[in-house]
């Protein structure tokens, strides 16, 4: 289970208001789309959920618990960049994630239990496809290699929640189709909620159940920073095909939110 | 810019600057020596190695150590000792600098405040505390290396991709965990670099410390034997220092590069 719930969160830097009014309950195994404009506080929202930032206002709950004030195992992040370590071969890279569970001093497994995990890591490497490239280091892989390879690092701990900050931003687009294919059976699988912030808005609506939009929709220009983001839309996606098609399945239109919400009840 | 040696007269041209500045020595050293054969500033090459052979294999008359051997490794044990002490106090305490904010806070200014100490302005006070002993030139040279080591491993460790602290502590390291097995690695290479880069620092203040109270090194021999002019010690001395130094900077060069493999691959490409 990893239902997560946003109460009135606010988050301020001094005087900036970046996120206002957020108010969301997420539901377990959602994979939530999150979409805005630069600046309209994607970013900040994912880190209060990883924990990197707090809100200034408001409460955040993982099935009804309060979140850590820091980053913890049970909510995995893929970053856009930076995200494996560059010292450390394919394998190895999975592999820390099982030595930081059972090693506490030395951070090094040894013995059986040290093959235990390698098992466990090469299972995950075969299941994003990077089996064949375990002694390599991050450098001698490809973009979105390095991003298949972090997506097995994340679930490495099985995390309730798993995080992604524009994970597929900097791929060619052949490379991004391919890493949507990947993602979505592993989402399915096991079961976690997702949470994906993104610029493109095929990949928002192709892979979400739900959509989520941020965006300041006041604007004062004598004080920029006095309105924060608020959520502006919030569609279910939640239906049968992949990808929606326009005029046969669900509207994409934004305006038609009312349509969208009539439809959920009816469901 | 465009036209770029081949690799063997890129050797040729490397070595010209020293064969040119060895034949306007010889030239120079026959031509004083014929207008006055007493001359004292530049010994004949054979005047050297005649002197070098007998530095380096017969004992000394008072001593009956072989002057040499004795005063290098005497001034190696110094330079060993203080710059090990300086390179691991610049690793704990450059860690802690760099991963712990609180740390950073406390101690971050205070650091940098002693690293602009001139290290040679308060050798009569480690003379005065440490005495004239083997400390106080080992501890010249911790003061001397150590805030610079510190320091930069501090900085190499904010250089490091906030993404990756992050993203350890959502594999469940600790903080500890996060120091030893992603940030530790990763600042090694430039560690060792760091260390290279000192290595000139060590040897000027152990020479300082040593040409000022010792009665034995390779700093003190020099000194000593400028007050007979004995340039046929001198120049050799200086030349096996450099040796020395060279050998030291290429052994830590390959350390970084066989230890750290992974740093180095861009470079390669």
């Amino acid at each position: 289970m990893s239902a997560l719930s946003m109460r009135n969160v606010w988050v301020e830097y001094g005087d900036q208001i970046v996120l206002e009014r957020i108010n969301l309950e997420i539901a377990s195994g959602a994979f939530i789309s999150v979409v805005g404009p630069s600046g309209a506080g994607k970013s900040t929202f994912l880190r209060l959920i990883l924990g990197q930032e707090q809100p200034t206002r408001g409460t955040i709950l993982l099935d009804g618990t309060p979140l850590p004030p820091e980053p913890g195992p049970d909510r995995g992040v893929v970053f856009q960049r930076y995200s494996v370590f560059p010292h450390l071969t394919v394998l190895r890279n999975v592999l820390i994630a099982y030595e930081f569970e059972a090693s506490k001093i030395l951070g090094q497994l040894t013995g059986g239990t040290r093959r235990a995990a390698i098992a466990k890591s090469e299972h995950l490497l075969e299941a994003v496809g990077l089996a064949a490239h375990r002694d390599k280091y991050p450098s001698a892989l490809s973009g979105g290699m390095q991003q298949r390879l972090a997506i097995a690092q994340a679930l490495a701990r099985r995390p309730r929640v798993l995080l992604l900050d524009e994970p597929f931003g900097a791929l060619d687009p052949g490379t991004r189709s391919q890493m949507h294919a990947l993602i979505r059976p592993l989402w399915r699988e096991l079961g976690m909620t997702v949470i994906m912030v993104t610029h493109d808005i095929k990949e928002a609506f192709g892979l979400g159940t739900r959509l989520i939009a941020l965006d300041r929709p006041r604007l004062d220009p004598q004080a920029p920073g006095r309105y924060g983001a608020i959520v502006t839309y919030d569609l279910d996606l939640s239906r049968g095909g992949p990808v929606p098609i326009p005029r046969f399945s669900k509207s994409l239109d934004p305006s038609d939110q009312d349509g969208a919400r009539e439809r959920r009840q009816n469901a | 810019m465009n036209i770029a040696p081949n690799p063997r007269s890129g050797l040729v041209l490397g070595f010209l600057p020293f064969v040119l500045i060895a034949a306007i020595y010889l030239v120079a050293s026959a031509e004083r020596r014929a207008a006055n054969p007493d001359d004292k500033l530049l010994p004949p090459v054979a005047e050297m190695a005649d002197t070098v052979r007998r530095l380096a294999s017969e004992p000394d008359r008072r001593t009956e150590e072989i002057v040499l051997w004795t005063d290098t490794a005497a001034s190696l044990q110094r330079l060993a000792i203080g710059l090990s002490v300086a390179t691991l106090s610049g690793l704990a305490f450059g860690l802690a600098l760099g991963v712990l904010p609180i740390v950073n806070a406390a101690f971050g200014a205070f650091v940098a405040a002693i690293s602009l100490i001139p290290p040679m302005a308060v050798l009569p006070i480690l003379f005065i505390v440490f005495g004239l002993g083997e400390l106080s030139k080992v501890v010249l040279i911790i003061f001397g290396v150590a805030p610079f080591l510190i320091r930069d491993t501090a900085l190499a460790v904010a250089g490091l991709p906030k993404e990756q602290m992050v993203k350890a502590q959502s594999l469940g390291a600790s903080t500890w965990q996060v120091a030893i097995r992603v940030i530790l690695p990763q600042i090694m290479p430039r560690l060792i670099e760091a260390v290279r880069l000192s290595l000139g620092p060590a040897f000027l203040f152990l020479i300082s410390a040593e040409a000022i109270a010792a009665d034995v090194g390779l700093g003190y021999r020099i000194f000593l034997m400028r007050r007979y002019l004995s340039m046929d010690v001198i120049l050799p001395y200086v030349a096996w220092i450099t040796l020395l130094s060279y050998v030291m900077d290429y052994v830590l060069a390959q350390l970084a590069r066989r230890g750290f493999l992974w740093a180095y691959v861009e470079e390669r490409r």
